[in-house]
């Protein structure tokens, strides 16, 4: 049994029960961050406010919210759209909160490639984010059903015929996700449960093991350089703040972060109000029609690459090709064989196989937009076979990678 | 702080290229572009004559028959039956004239009442060889000069009818489009605005109306014309525009007839579908703007927070 006095103000009550001052310490004042960073380390905190956004504007959408297929367009495009007091807003910020997160994933992705930051002890943290990549995905699709238009239904069908595995032809699986043969009651609840409990629990608990596989490595830094973190901080709280390497993750980091933040948000309110119809299809506001496809289907802009790498093949091969893709980025740490931690840049043929991977994966979004039609099926079926040419040549140029 | 603009300027270039690519690039390669001819219906004859409202109004309500299937309110002329009923003669239910002069280009009335196949646009649906025949049954002259007896009916219909100005967004909906489609959000059905019923007896009644209507409408046009609640946002300004100047012109053979409004009738119906689609638009620029000043506000304050911390690590 713990010993407890008197307290002598509220604080030290806390103090005796919660230990907040240890607490703050190792979570804020005394987590130390590298000062060699940019803006790009930002990017965390950025998708951490991103989060937040999309968790309270689907919180009061979900007040309002309708999961059936009779009423479920009516909700959100009569009932939250015109009927509730800025029941728009709350709409639009949580689908263009829905799109751009997957910008900034994109990004925060990229610059833990670009950067090496996976690798030597920070296997976790990537592992950890590519499985945070997965259930936002999850969590996009299951939200992209709500609204039960047209996109919602055929993109449900598309992606849901997919667990048929090609000539396996597991018919009986897809109706079982389905709970039908077709997209419908059965599917659109199951899909709402997905997206506002189950998932989301995930992302939580995903989000947590991110954070904690940073402890431990600790964060990059712009050089890669290997930092002692133990001598650095002690010279920062002896005082020498400009000749330590680290800084306090609050409020040092946090007000560069939060700086960042701001410039955001700017972007981010522009979208909401100005320009949201990249993250709302036009298609979708015309109701889910089981008798009419759409003239063409496409998921969003985020799932074009691998919807890409999907279309060009036939359909056993187009499948091998999704699966190898949805799974390739999670193996980066071991397929990654040279031991630099540096930039892409510095790291001659790895440089250019990051830049290459960078515009394949663009040129594999735009194609995946287009008709496959074409000259745009044959860019289209270049680009995937490039993708996987890139993934499979990798150990090789890191093997012989010289140490720098 | 050089380096981090060069960095952020790699970040926004890939990233607005994507965005190119898959939005203005996509689209423009998904559908086909359409410009308007600003309604001028180039393919109508033009009307030579100078109408007379008065011989216009002998005809309208004697010899032209008119009034045998058409109501004109605004003249004292109310419906002979109920819409259903009118659906299950004509196919569906006659406009009412009254402020058709107002609504409607003079050219395309003309040609409407000499050859309402051709003045639809629907000469694939109607052929010339008179296999099938428009519901409505062409005019084909009192005695006299045919072209004064149609310029005189349209003076008439002209001389009825509101300014032109005067005709509210909602009126140039309901009459160039809502005997075919239905408009839920605005509570409009193809046979009126569905009011609240005291009973839910009535209510059944009415709503077994309105599918007893559409029913007939099937019948005429193949398909239920789609609800337009939310057109404005499902198809934008620029598609609804040109699809209601010539409907051909997206969807080649389509049963929708060319209703020919005029280019301000257009307009209004185009703001109709808006504030049906998109009612909150004035206060989302409203809000918009004021979010932008708090934002300002936020950047600047981030930034002194972010000096002020950073003075002493570097």
């Amino acid at each position: 049994m713990a010993h407890f006095t008197k307290a002598t103000s509220v604080k030290d009550w806390l103090n005796q029960r919660l230990a907040i001052e240890k607490v703050e310490k190792v979570m804020a004042s005394e987590y130390w961050i590298p000062k060699n960073i940019n803006f790009l380390w930002a990017m965390g905190m950025v998708l951490a406010i991103t989060f937040g956004l999309l968790l309270v504007s689907g919180i009061f959408l979900l007040m309002y919210y309708q999961p059936n297929v009779e009423t479920a367009f009516d909700s959100v495009n009569y009932t939250i759209m015109q009927e509730v007091g800025y029941g728009w807003l709350w709409r639009h910020v949580h689908a263009v909160a829905a799109s751009v997160v997957f910008l900034i994933i994109y990004i925060h992705m990229l610059t833990g490639i670009y950067y090496g930051s996976y690798k030597k002890g920070r296997e976790m943290i990537w592992i950890s984010g590519m499985l945070l990549f997965v259930a936002f995905s999850a969590e996009a699709f299951s939200g992209y059903m709500l609204p039960w238009g047209q996109m919602s239904y055929w993109a449900g069908m598309v992606i849901t015929n997919l667990f048929s595995a090609g000539s396996l032809e597991l018919n009986g699986v897809v109706e079982w996700i389905r709970g039908d043969y077709v997209p419908g009651q059965a599917f659109l609840t199951r899909f709402f449960m997905l997206h506002v409990l189950l998932v989301p629990l995930a992302i939580l608990a995903l989000i947590g093991v991110h954070f904690a596989a940073l402890r431990i490595p600790h964060v990059n830094n712009q050089d890669g350089e290997d930092i002692d973190f133990d001598v650095e901080a002690e010279k920062y709280l002896a005082g020498d703040t400009k000749g330590s390497k680290v800084i306090r993750f609050a409020n040092d980091f946090m007000s560069k972060d939060m700086f960042v933040v701001s410039i955001f948000l700017v972007f981010f309110f522009y979208l909401v109000f100005w320009n949201y119809g990249f993250a709302m299809d036009p298609v979708n506001f015309d109701p889910a029609d089981g008798l009419k496809t759409p003239a063409h289907i496409y998921p969003e802009w985020y799932f074009l690459w691998s919807y890409e790498i999907l279309r060009p093949f036939s359909k056993d091969v187009g499948l091998i090709a999704f699966a190898f893709a949805q799974v390739i980025f999670v193996l980066l740490p071991f397929l990654d064989r040279s031991p630099n931690v540096k930039t892409a840049n510095k790291r001659g043929l790895f440089g250019i196989w990051f830049w290459l991977l960078v515009i394949d994966m663009i040129v594999l979004t735009a194609m995946g937009k287009l008709p496959p039609q074409g000259i745009y099926s044959t860019i289209g079926l270049v680009a995937a076979i490039g993708f996987i040419g890139l993934w499979v040549i990798l150990p090789f140029i890191t093997a012989i990678e010289k140490k720098v | 702080m050089f380096k981090e603009l060069s960095i952020l300027a790699v970040v926004v270039a890939f990233s607005l290229l994507t965005y190119w690519l898959v939005e203005p690039f996509a689209h423009s390669q998904m559908h086909a572009h359409i410009e308007t001819k600003h309604f001028k219906y180039a393919d109508l004859p033009a009307m030579t004559k100078t109408g007379n409202a008065a011989a216009g109004k002998d005809l309208v309500m004697g010899a032209g028959a008119c009034t045998g299937c058409h109501s004109i309110e605004a003249a004292g002329m109310p419906a002979m039956m109920p819409a259903v009923d009118a659906a299950a003669s004509y196919g569906v239910n006659p406009p009412d004239l009254s402020a058709a002069g107002a609504i409607y280009d003079a050219n395309f009335l003309a040609e409407m009442i000499k050859n309402p196949a051709h003045a639809t646009n629907l000469d694939h649906k109607y052929p010339a060889d008179g296999s099938k025949m428009h519901p409505m049954v062409a005019f084909y002259g009192a005695g006299g000069d045919m072209d004064q007896e149609v310029a005189d009916m349209v003076a008439y219909l002209q001389s009825i009818a509101p300014k032109a100005e005067e005709v509210t967004p909602k009126v140039a909906f309901e009459n160039a489009c809502g005997r075919c489609h239905s408009m839920k959000y605005k509570q409009w059905t193809p046979i009126g605005e569905k009011t609240k019923f005291k009973y839910k007896k009535d209510e059944l009644r009415f709503d077994a109306s309105v599918l007893d209507y559409q029913d007939y409408v099937v019948k005429y046009m193949g398909k239920l014309p789609p609800d337009l609640s939310m057109y404005y946002r499902s198809r934008g300004e620029h598609f609804l525009e040109t699809f209601i100047e010539d409907p051909q012109s997206h969807l080649k053979g389509t049963a929708m007839p060319r209703v020919g409004v005029t280019a301000e009738s257009a307009e209004k119906v185009v703001e109709y579908l808006r504030d049906a689609a998109d009612p909150k638009h004035a206060e989302r620029e409203e809000t918009g703007k004021n979010v932008m000043i708090y934002m300002i506000f936020f950047v600047l304050f981030a930034f002194l927070w972010k000096k002020e911390i950073w003075k002493k690590l570097h």
